[in-house]
Order: structure tokens, then sequence, then C-alpha cells
């Protein structure tokens, strides 16, 4: 290990402990004058109780608007390594699959160019790349290029978008999420790369309702697979969960619409199909018995967001089903629809969650031609202030 | 005549995936009939072909060098032929067609100090974002916390022994990078001063109308301090959210003394049996006690052994306390409740109880 040029008394006590220790992870490449810097400011922070890294600049990559993170320190004449320490958001594939020679493809370029540091990776689903000098984006981006990568999203533009494994490992996968992430990052190229949105637009695609990319809570547009016919049933398989599982309390109990009843005299299940609402509890309680049905589709739901700027926001259903078909055309004109309103009559920094709360939601799907479902409430309103339009 | 300039490469996008897919992902995409769980850390997954995919999942802390993603493609050579990928939470996942590998690749994997679990129900990474680490706006560190959560609940990763999963996020601040709105346990930390103004730039760093816009509660407007264009802070109606800090740089809400952490409950999004749901506050602050954090690591063990002792199966954290109601919940956990549980922006009477119906109890 390369010697320290700062001590980190507190930080080394978080190289004790069983869990990887994300300390031993930078000390791992205190080879780079950056990293040793980085330890002391660290340190520092942690002495202090604050943070010493000041607010992003405009750094980036000839021709994008996007993918990089300005970062400068406040305390350039102690810590000289970190006064500058960019963040390069690199958009990862899709489901985040690699194989060792792109992973040290990857770690060539950075080893040559930045600290050495990344996250594996970043919450919107980028391989960040954490920090390097303003000198060093354009040699990266070049190497990156040549080698296949690109940037990712940052600021108000189309953000890099995501998605669960889907068929690609997942039995329960409603539609091909992984062909469809890709296909919506290479047709919006340029969304993605040159900030012209009034704020950022996330797009997540989970392949089934157990939404393991978190698409409901995290992504302006929230793609979850879901199916119209009936669960798929092997019997066989219900008799062998029997044995182990309590189907009645633990399965059927626990049935949102109490739409499936178990005969325990002869093991069997039934479904009211048109009563379920595609859930997943039984088929994840008994994943060799069940599955989801044949005639696959997704949901669309739109606008969710974290707090900032007017309160956190679930997202809210779209569009009840539509079949997933490469290219997607009906999809595509769906956003471009809701990119043209949004852009023209979006407030700086407002989500396009928050601009349907202020327009209202009827207004909303008037303008992007769409019609009113009951499926889009949980209740119609209860409010009597009707803004009535008579003309 | 000058050199030719070679073209610039832009927009190609990410590489396609299907570079990266292993021969036993390629022959059964979309093929797969069902998925156990034979060991803790690893998935089976079955194709209709009968073939079978062994996913080994082991933790690591996010922030990875590229000596340990070197070490992890070189594991990827010698057990699963180059293959490999990461998850939503940051665990990385081995993929191996070979069944005799899953063994030797686990001893390695915990040798190398990167423990295997994180499947079923448990608890598995901790979602997090930059804290001190990288960014301007942290109100704590994040890698720090969560470190010391995760050496205290690792028994819960590597043995997935409650009642149904338990998501734990964090966030260093309200921008909640991490989206931990929507988790089982989301630990969040706060900013708890109105902005410091710095009156000598904010004419040269920040625009003033956006600056004032920027407020959720209107408690800014533009003022002239010492005859420099500035802005003033109304400090009853803030609510320290550091939007305006995300617009005008000199509007910082550090503060060492102050700064601390918070914790919220019962927050889900996968639709299995409850709607998605956001998470509700259980603790309004802790404080900051770096490196180790013991208020908040004895806090979040709190929860999760009172959830793990009461809550049935496949209940999670959300659902139980539905059950049993919030009265209850803060009784057995021993929390206070208290004036900061009670909503006061804009969706605030949306979680007030308009009813009588209340479980009573003797005492």
């Amino acid at each position: 290990m390369t010697d320290q040029k700062h001590a980190t008394p507190l930080l080394d006590e978080l190289e004790k402990g069983p869990w990887p220790s994300f300390v031993k992870e930078i000390k791992k490449s205190a080879k780079s004058p950056m990293v040793q810097d980085l330890l002391g400011q660290l340190e520092r922070s942690y002495s202090e109780k604050i943070g010493h890294w000041k607010h992003g600049g405009l750094v980036g990559v000839q021709g994008y608007g996007g993918g990089v993170i300005g970062r400068y320190n406040d305390l350039a004449e102690e810590f000289p390594g970190v006064s500058e320490f960019h963040t390069v958001r690199v958009n990862q594939p899709s489901g985040w699959f690699y194989t060792s020679d792109a992973l040290r493809t990857l770690c060539d370029i950075w080893d040559a160019h930045g600290s050495g540091l990344t996250n594996m990776h970043g919450s919107t689903g980028d391989m960040v790349l954490l920090g390097c000098r303003t000198t060093e984006l354009e040699p990266i981006f070049k190497k990156l290029t040549d080698a296949g990568f690109d940037l990712g999203g940052s600021g108000s533009d189309m953000r890099t978008p995501s998605c669960c494994n889907g068929m690609a490992r997942c039995e329960w996968a409603c539609y091909d999420t992984m062909a469809f992430c890709n296909d919506m990052t290479q047709t919006y190229q340029d969304e993605l790369h040159r900030p012209a949105f009034p704020y950022k637009f996330k797009i997540k695609a989970a392949g089934c309702p157990n939404d393991c990319v978190a698409s409901v809570a995290r992504s302006d547009m929230s793609v979850i697979g879901t199916w119209r016919d009936e669960i798929q049933v092997d019997q066989a398989q219900v008799k062998e969960y029997a044995k182990k599982l309590n189907i009645e309390r633990d399965v059927c109990g626990r049935c949102p619409t109490k739409c499936i009843t178990f005969d325990a005299a002869k093991s069997t299940i039934a479904v009211d199909d048109e009563n379920c609402v595609r859930c997943m509890h039984c088929i994840n309680a008994m994943p060799k018995a069940l599955a989801p049905g044949k005639d696959r589709g997704a949901t669309i739901l739109i606008g969710a967001k974290a707090p900032i700027v007017k309160g956190a926001l679930l997202a809210s259903v779209l569009v009840p089903f539509i079949k997933m078909e490469a290219p997607y055309e009906d999809i595509k004109e769906l956003i471009a629809a809701m990119w043209d309103l949004w852009a023209e009559h979006g407030q700086n920094r407002e989500r396009i969650g928050e601009f349907i709360q202020r327009v209202g939601l009827g207004n909303f799907l008037e303008q992007i031609g769409l019609d009113p479902a009951p499926e889009m409430v949980v209740q119609p309103r209860t409010n009597p202030y009707i803004y009535y339009n008579l003309d | 005549m000058s050199a030719p300039v070679a073209k610039r490469k832009t927009d190609i996008g990410p590489p396609h995936y299907e570079k990266f897919l292993p021969p036993v992902i390629k022959e059964n995409y979309g093929k797969w009939k069902y998925h156990e769980i034979p060991q803790p850390g690893v998935l089976m997954h079955v194709s209709e072909s009968g073939a079978k995919l062994f996913s080994v999942r082991a933790a690591t802390p996010r922030l990875l060098s590229i000596e340990t993603l070197r070490l992890f493609a070189a594991l990827a050579d010698e057990f699963t032929g180059g293959y490999l990928r990461f998850t939503s939470r940051n665990n990385v996942e081995f993929l191996a067609s070979d069944e005799s590998k899953v063994a030797p690749l686990i001893a390695r994997l915990k040798k190398e100090g990167y423990p295997v679990g994180g499947i079923g129900p448990g608890i598995t990474n901790i979602v997090h974002t930059q804290g001190w680490v990288h960014c301007h706006s942290a109100a704590s560190d994040a890698s720090g916390v969560v470190k010391s959560l995760m050496d205290e609940l690792m028994p819960h990763f590597e043995r997935s022994d409650l009642p149904a999963k338990v998501r734990v996020a964090f966030a260093c601040c309200l921008n909640m990078c991490g989206a931990v709105h929507c988790s089982d346990i989301a630990v969040l930390a706060v900013h708890r001063k109105p902005p410091k103004i710095n009156h000598d730039t904010l004419h040269k760093t920040c625009e003033i109308p956006s600056t004032v816009a920027a407020c959720p509660t209107g408690a800014i407007r533009p003022a002239t301090v010492n005859g420099k264009q500035s802005v003033e802070v109304i400090e009853e109606q803030c609510m320290f959210c550091g939007n305006c800090f995300t617009v005008c740089p000199s509007m910082t809400m550090s503060d060492p003394e102050n700064d601390g952490i918070s914790i919220w409950v019962g927050g889900k999004v996968s639709n299995a049996r409850h709607e998605p749901m956001f998470s509700k506050l259980a603790i309004p602050y802790l404080p900051n006690n770096p490196p180790r954090w013991p208020e908040v690591t004895d806090a979040v063990k709190n929860l999760v052994d009172t959830y793990a002792k009461d809550a049935r199966p496949f209940e999670r954290l959300g659902e139980w306390i539905e059950r049993i109601g919030w009265p209850k919940f803060f009784k057995m956990t021993g929390l206070e409740f208290t004036k900061y549980h009670l909503d006061d922006f804009t969706h605030a009477g949306e979680s007030f109880k308009r009813s009588a119906q209340l479980r009573q109890s003797r005492e």
C-alpha cells in the first residue's frame, strides 16, 4: 500500500468490520495524488462534520450539455489534488451486464485519466467515474467512444434510462425490458446529451409488477410489465408447495383482492382472474407453480419524483395496458406528445409529475390525445369545484 | 493544407447488451421457466430447455476502486467465463452455467472480503448517495453510515432470516438521489437551519428571480443588503429543503452542529400484496456522529428487531405497521411521537386520521 500523505484516524475506523469497506477501496487507489488528497479532505469532513465540495460548475465535453458533473473543493490550497474532481457518467449497458474484458477496458481508461474510483452504479443507473480534472475530459471521452461507450445524462435532459434484467434472467418478465431500454437510449441520444427540458426526465423499465428498478418511485415514465389473460397454474407443483407452505394463510390470505382460493382436500388452487390485480404475490410465493399469463404487455405510469421541488410523488397510471413491441412507435408518439407539451408549458425545474399537478391530469390528457380512464384514479373526484368548459 | 480532422464520434450510446450476455443467457433469453434459491446468495434459474444459470450475488460498497473491478474481472474469468453483472442495489453477480464453479467462487469471494447473500427475505445492500465523498449539498456522509449499518445488519444479508425483505436506503439530503422515499427503512440526512446568505457574492453567483422562485414556501424575497442586490429569507417559513442552494451557491445549508439524520419507515415499490407506498417519519432527528453513527445504527437495529419479532411471513415493514396500527408501532419500538410527525406541507391533511376507528387499550 502506498504511504499516506494525510493521517486518517477517523476513516481508519471504517476499515474495520465485516462489510466491504469504502475506505479500503479509496486506499487501494491511493497511488493517485488526487486520491491522497481525497482521503485528507474526507478525514477533515469527518472531524468537522461538514462537506468540502462546492456547487458544481459548467464543465463537459464538446457538443454535449450533460454527462459530466463539475466538482470543485473549497480547500484547494490544502488539498490541491481534488481542487477539480469531476464526475463522468458513463451510460451502462442495459441490465448492467459486462464482460471481464469490457470492465478492464473501462478500468484502463480511468487508470490513465482519473482517480481510479468508481461507483457501480450511480442512482440513475450510469457507471460513475468519480474524480478527474477538466483537461482529462476530452481524452476520456475519445477513449470511451473508441471503446464503444458513451456518456449518460445529467441536468435538465432525458436521464440515462435503466431497466431490470428482464428476459435475460427472469421468468416473470412480461416484456423485453433490455431491448426497450436500449431502444429508448439509442432513439433519444440527442435528448440524453443536450439538456433542453424544463427539468430532468427519467425512464425506467421493469419487467413485472415486482418493479426491481423502483420505477414507480423513481422515474418520470415508469413502464411496468403485466398481463391480460389468466395466471398460468401448474396444479402438480401447487401440491408440492402445499407440503412446505401454508397456502391458505400466506398466499390466499395475503391476496389483495382475495381472488385466489385453496382447496385443501385436493391441494389445488383456483384464481378468479377477472379480479386479480396482477400484484405478483402468489407467483412470488410459488414460482414453480404459478406464472404470469401469456398475453403480456405493460402498464405505463407517469410522474414519479423525489421531494424537490414541491413534494415527492409516486407515478400514476397513464396507459393501463399496452403491447410492448419494437420499434415501440405508439410509445414514441406518446413521449413526443408529452415532451412537446411539457417543454412548451413547463416551468423551470418543474418535473412532469408536478406539471400535471399544476395543469390538471384532465387537461394534460386532452393535450396529449389520451382519453381519461377509470384505471387512472383510486376513485373519481369528491371535490365539486369542477372547471366545466362548455365551448 | 491542413491535415484532415478525424470525425469526432458522438451519440453512439452504450454498447448493445447482447455483447455482454453469456451463452446460456443468449440461448435461453425469454425462455426461463422458474427459479429457486438453493443456498443464500445464489439464484438458480431453470429454462424450458432444462438449462440452468447460477447467479452468485456478493456485496460491494458501491464505491469501488479499479483494483477491485479488475479483481471481479479476474474472478469472472476464472469461474464464469468472464461474465458478470451488477444489480440495482449495487451488488455484483457472477453468472455461472457450471454448477461446480459455485462453491469455489463463493469461497473466493468470502476470502477476498465480499460477503455472499442479499437474496430473499432479508436485508440486501443499502442504496445510497455520495455524501461527503463527493457531494456539495450533503448533510452527512453516506458511505460511512452505510458501512456502519451493514456491519451490524450483515447477518440478515447472509442468512435471509426476516419475515420479508427489508429495503434500506440512505440519502444525504432532501434531493434524495437515492430516492429513499419508498423504502422499508429510509435513512435521510437533514439540514435544520435556514440558509446562510453570502451577500457579498450572491449578486455575482445567483440569478435573483430564479432563486426567489426556487422556494416552495415563498420564503425568499429580493432585498438590497449593504447596497448590493441580494435576497432575504423569512426564516419562520423555511423548512430547510435546500432548493435555494440548488440554484444559488451563495445560500449554504450545511451546519455541523445542527445537521443530522432522520429515519422513515414502511415504504415499498413492489406491487406485491399492498400497493407501493411512501416511507413515513419514525425518528425526526439523530445527531451526526462520525465515524460510526452509533445512534443511527442502534435505531435501525431496534426497528429491524421489533419488526422481525412481531411481523408475519411475507409481511413487509409497512404492511406490518398497517396491521398493528401506528400507536402500537410507536409503543413497541419505544419511539417518541412528536409534533414533527404531523405533516404541515402540501399534502398535510392526507395523513390525518379522519375517523373514530382506533385500537383503544385498557391501561
